[in-house]
C-alpha cells in the first residue's frame, strides 16, 4: 500500500516541501505567541521542531548544493537523515522534561497560564 | 553494504566521558543510600572534576586533533574552554550543600545532574560539527530547566523552569531551522565544509546560507543572551536556586560564547551580511544591560542584567577577531571568560550566603549584616564586584583593558567608545551591592542565618585566586589560541568579486 | 497536474489543515489531535522522499508516543480544572498572523523561490532501516553515545521534578 506513494518521489519540485516546512514553521511561531496555555505553547514548537525535520529531509533527497557529484551525495543524504533521528530524540527528552515542568508547576499552583506568570519582578 | 568503521582516539573523548561517567557514579550512590548525607556525592563528584581538569590539563600541550568521523575536535580554544567549564562547576559544587541544605533543597540529583550539564557544555566546546553542537547544547539546556525548578515549593523558582523552557526550545526551533539552511547550501554539518561551501555562491544560491547564519545567530544569541533575546536571563537569573544561578551564569556562557566563536569563523565569507548586525547587537547588549541593572532592587536581578553586558564586551572581543584575525587573537574572548567565569561564580557564592529558610534573601536589603555574619566572604564580595567593574588589579580590568585595545586596533571605535563608557555607568550598581554588605542590620526582621562553611570558603577562595591571579595568564592564553587559531583562520575574500556580479 | 502533484497537494493540504488547527483550535485536547493528525501526514511525506525509515519513526514516536504523552497531561490537569480557562487566542493574533505570512512570504520569495525546479537526486536506498543503521553505527556512532547522556538527563530531571515527596 505504501509503494505507490515512495514511487511518486520523482516530480515534485523542492519548492513545494519547502514551503510546506516555511508554511508549517510560521504556523508553529505564531502559535507560540498567540497561546497561552503552556501544554499548546509547547506543541507549536513541537510543530515547528517538525517542519525543521521535513526541510531537512527534503535536503538530503534533493541534493542542491554547489559541488555536488556522485560520491558526496549518499553521504550527504545520510547527514541530514541522521539529523533527524537526533532531533527526534532530543524532542522525546524534552516532551518528558517540559511536561515535567507544567505539572509541577500546577501542584503548586492549580492553574497554568503563561500570563499570570508575575511573581518574577522586583 | 560496505562500511568501515572509523578508528578511534579515545583520548580526545576521555575527559567528557569521565564527566559523564562521574555523574552515573554520583547518582548510583543517590539511588544507594537515598535521603543521607551528601558529602560522599560531593566528594566523588569534587574527584572526577579534579581528575578531568588534570586531564585537560595535559592535553593542553598537543596538537589539534580530531576523531569519531570529524565529530569530535580538540585543539586550544576547546580544551581552555573545557578546563574553565570544569573549575566552574567545581566551584559551584563547592558552596553548593550548605545552601541547599538551608533551603532544604538537598536532593542528591542535584550532582549527577549539574555533571550531565557540564559534559553537554563540553561536548559543545569541542566539535566543530553543528550536530554535535546541537546534542551538547540540548544537554545542557534540558539539565538546565530541570535544575532551575528545582526548588519545587517556591513559585519563582518553578516558573522560571518553565519560562526558561518554553523559550529555551523555542531559540532551538530557530536554531535548528537555520542549521537546516546551512546544510542544505552545503551538504554537510561540518563547519569547515560549510565555510568552504559559502565561499563559491551565485545569485540563487546566495540567499541561503546567510538566512541560516541568521537563524542560527538568533538561536546562539539566546543562550547567550544577546538584547533582543535576552528576556529570560533577570527572571531565569533570580528565580533559579543561587547555585544553579552561578553554574548556569559561567558554563552556559563559556559554552555558548565558544560556539559563537566557532560558527562566526566558519561564516566569515558572509561577513559583510552579519556584521552589521552583530554590531548594534553588541552596542544594545552593553547598554541595555547596564542601565536597567541601575533600577534593580534584587542583587540576583541585577548581576543577571550584569551578565547580559558582560555578554555584550564579549561579543565586542569576537567581533574585534572576526574582523581581522590577523591582528587581534581569539584568547582576548577566552581571558576574558576565566575571568568572568571566576567573578560572577563568587559573587552568587557569596550571595547565596543571604539565604534563609525558604527564601532566596536576595533583595538588597536581604544583604544587609552580612558583613558581620560572613567578614571573610564579604571582603571576597568586594573583591568579585571590583572586577566586575573593572577596577585595576583584577582580571576584570585585564580583559577589559585587552577588549578594549582589540576593538581600537581593528578599527572599531564606536564599539570601544560604547564599552568604556559602559564600565563606567555599571560600577553604581555593584557599588549599590556592595554598600547593602555593609549596612548594619538594625531593626533585624531577619535572624542571623548560617555561618560560611569550609566549603563556601575554599571555593569562594578559588574564585578569588582567579580573579586575582588570572592575568598573569594572559600572555599563555593568547599564545595559545593564536596558534590554536590558525587551525581554524577564516578565509576572507573571493567573495567580494562573486557579490559585484550580484550587485549588478 | 500529474498524478504525483496531485497526491503531494492532498497530503500537504492536510498537514497544513492540522498545524492550523493545533493553533487556532481553543480546546487543548482538539489542538493535539490535530497535531496528531499533522505527525501522522508528515510521516507520509517523509516515505515520498524517499525515507521510510524515518517515515515510520514519525509515525510510532511522534504520532504515537509523544502525542500520548501530551494527551496525557491534558487529560490529567483537566480533570484537576487547570484548564477551565477558555484559551481564546486573542487581540494579538491578527497581529501575529500578518508578521507570521510576512515571513513566510519573504523567506519563500528571497530563499525557497529561487532555487526553482529542481528535481530530487533519486539516491537509492538512502532511507532504509539497515542504510541508516549502519550509517548510525559508524560515522554517527559518537552522537549516538552522547545522545544517551541526555536521555539521562530526561529520566532524572523529570523524576527530580515530578516526584511526590520533596
Amino acid at each position: 500500500m505504501l509503494l505507490p506513494i515512495a514511487t511518486m518521489v520523482t516530480e515534485i519540485p523542492i519548492s513545494w516541501y519547502l514551503g510546506l516546512g516555511l508554511v508549517m514553521f510560521c504556523l508553529g511561531g505564531v502559535g507560540v505567541v498567540v497561546r497561552r496555555n503552556p501544554v499548546v505553547v509547547f506543541m507549536c514548537i513541537e510543530l515547528m521542531l517538525n517542519a525543521v525535520n521535513l526541510t531537512f529531509l527534503t535536503f538530503a533527497a534533493y541534493g542542491i548544493y554547489p559541488g555536488l557529484n556522485k560520491a558526496t551525495a549518499y553521504q550527504s543524504a545520510m547527514n541530514g537523515q541522521m539529523m533527524v533521528i537526533f532531533v527526534m530524540a532530543v524532542a522525546a527528552a524534552e516532551v518528558a522534561v517540559g511536561l515535567g515542568i507544567i505539572m509541577a508547576i500546577f501542584r503548586l499552583r492549580n492553574d497554568v497560564d503563561v500570563d499570570d506568570m508575575s511573581s518574577l519582578k522586583n | 553494504m560496505n562500511y568501515t568503521i572509523p578508528t578511534v582516539d579515545w583520548s580526545l573523548v576521555l575527559p567528557f566521558a569521565l564527566v559523564a561517567l562521574t555523574g552515573i557514579v554520583a547518582l548510583i550512590i543517590e539511588t544507594a543510600h537515598p535521603k543521607r548525607d551528601n558529602g560522599l556525592i560531593i566528594g566523588v563528584s569534587l574527584t572526577g572534576l579534579a581528575a578531568t581538569f588534570v586531564l585537560l590539563l595535559t592535553q593542553l600541550v598537543l596538537p589539534p586533533a580530531r576523531t569519531f568521523g570529524n565529530m569530535v575536535l580538540r585543539d586550544q580554544f576547546s580544551v581552555l574552554l573545557q578546563l574553565i567549564c570544569v573549575a566552574a562547576t567545581a566551584v559551584c559544587f563547592m558552596f553548593s550543600d550548605g545552601y541547599l541544605r538551608e533551603k532544604k533543597i538537598a536532593f542528591g540529583e542535584f550532582y549527577p545532574l549539574t555533571l550531565w550539564a557540564l559534559s553537554g557544555a563540553m561536548v559543545m566546546v569541542s566539535t566543530d560539527n553543528l550536530l554535535m553542537l546541537f546534542v551538547g547544547l540540548e544537554i545542557l539546556s534540558i539539565a538546565l530547566y530541570c535544575l532551575a525548578g528545582m526548588s519545587r515549593s517556591e513559585a519563582r523558582s518553578e516558573e522560571s523552569a518553565l519560562k526558561y523552557f518554553l523559550l529555551g526550545a523555542f531559540a532551538s526551533a530557530f536554531l535548528l531551522y537555520g542549521i537546516a539552511f546551512l546544510f542544505g547550501a552545503s551538504g554537510s554539518m561540518s563547519l569547515p565544509d560549510i565555510q568552504k561551501a559559502v565561499t563559491g555562491l551565485t545569485r540563487d544560491t546566495l540567499p541561503m546560507p546567510v538566512f541560516g547564519v541568521m537563524l542560527v545567530l538568533v538561536g546562539l544569541g539566546f543562550k547567550a543572551s544577546l538584547v533582543p533575546f535576552h528576556q529570560w536571563t533577570p527572571d531565569v537569573y533570580q528565580g533559579a536556586p543561587t547555585n544553579v544561578t552561578a553554574f548556569m551564569a559561567a558554563v552556559s556562557k563559556v559554552a555558548a560564547f565558544g560556539a559563537l566563536a566557532r560558527v562566526l569563523v566558519a561564516a566569515a565569507p558572509l561577513h559583510q551580511y552579519w556584521f552589521e548586525a552583530l554590531y548594534w547587537i553588541a552596542i544594545a547588549t552593553m547598554c541595555i544591560g547596564n542601565l536597567v541593572a541601575l533600577v534593580q532592587k534584587d542583587v540576583k536581578r541585577a548581576l543577571g542584567y550584569s551578565s547580559i553586558a558582560h555578554a555584550g564586551y564579549l561579543l565586542v572581543a569576537l567581533l574585534a577577531y572576526t574582523r581581522d584575525p590577523d591582528k587581534v587573537s581569539l584568547g582576548t574572548t577566552v581571558f576574558y571568560l576565566i575571568g568572568y567565569a571566576a567573578m560572577t561564580v563568587g559573587a552568587f557564592a557569596v550571595v547565596s550566603l543571604a539565604a534563609k529558610g525558604d527564601r532566596d534573601g536576595s533583595r538588597y536589603q536581604d544583604l544587609h549584616g552580612l558583613y558581620r555574619r560572613a567578614p571573610f566572604a564579604t571582603v571576597m564580595l568586594v573583591l568579585f564586584l571590583s572586577s566586575l567593574i573593572g577596577i585595576p588589579p583584577t582580571v576584570g580590568f585585564f580583559g577589559k583593558q585587552l577588549i578594549f585595545l582589540d576593538a581600537l586596533r581593528t578599527g572599531l571605535v564606536p564599539l570601544a567608545i560604547v564599552l568604556a563608557v559602559n564600565s563606567a555607568v555599571s560600577a553604581y550598581y555593584y557599588l549599590q551591592i556592595m554598600v547593602a554588605a555593609f549596612v548594619s542590620e538594625e531593626g533585624a526582621a531577619r535572624p542571623v542565618s548560617r555561618k560560611p562553611g569550609a566549603g563556601m570558603t575554599i571555593g569562594v577562595c578559588v574564585c578569588a585566586a582567579g580573579v586575582i591571579f588570572a592575568s598573569l595568564l594572559g600572555g599563555y592564553v593568547q599564545e595559545t589560541t593564536r596558534t590554536a587559531a590558525l587551525q581554524a583562520k577564516p578565509v576572507p575574500g573571493r567573495v567580494q568579486n562573486q557579490m559585484e556580479v550580484i550587485n549588478r | 497536474m500529474s498524478a504525483s502533484e496531485i497526491g503531494f497537494l492532498a497530503l500537504a493540504l492536510l498537514a497544513v489543515i492540522g498545524a492550523a488547527g493545533v493553533v487556532l483550535i481553543d480546546n487543548p485536547v482538539r489542538s493535539a489531535l490535530c497535531l496528531v493528525l499533522n505527525f501522522f501526514v508528515l510521516g507520509f511525506i517523509y516515505f515520498t522522499l524517499g525515507a521510510p525509515m524515518i517515515g515510520i519513526t514519525q509515525i510510532m514516536v511522534y504520532a504515537g508516543a509523544i502525542m500520548v504523552l501530551f494527551l496525557f497531561v491534558i487529560m490529567m490537569l483537566k480533570r484537576q480544572g487547570a484548564m477551565a480557562k477558555p484559551d481564546k487566542p486573542d487581540s494579538r493574533l491578527g497581529l501575529a498572523v500578518v508578521l507570521g505570512l510576512a515571513l513566510a512570504v519573504t523567506v519563500y520569495a528571497t530563499v525557497i523561490a529561487p532555487q526553482g525546479v529542481t528535481l530530487p537526486l533519486g539516491i537509492k536506498d538512502y532511507g532504509t532501516p539497515q542504510a541508516v543503521g549502519v550509517s548510525l553505527f559508524t560515522n554517527f556512532v559518537w552522537p549516538f553515545e552522547v545522545v544517551s547522556v541526555l536521555l539521562l538527563v530526561g529520566i532524572v530531571g523529570s523524576i527530580m521534578l515530578a516526584k511526590r515527596r520533596i
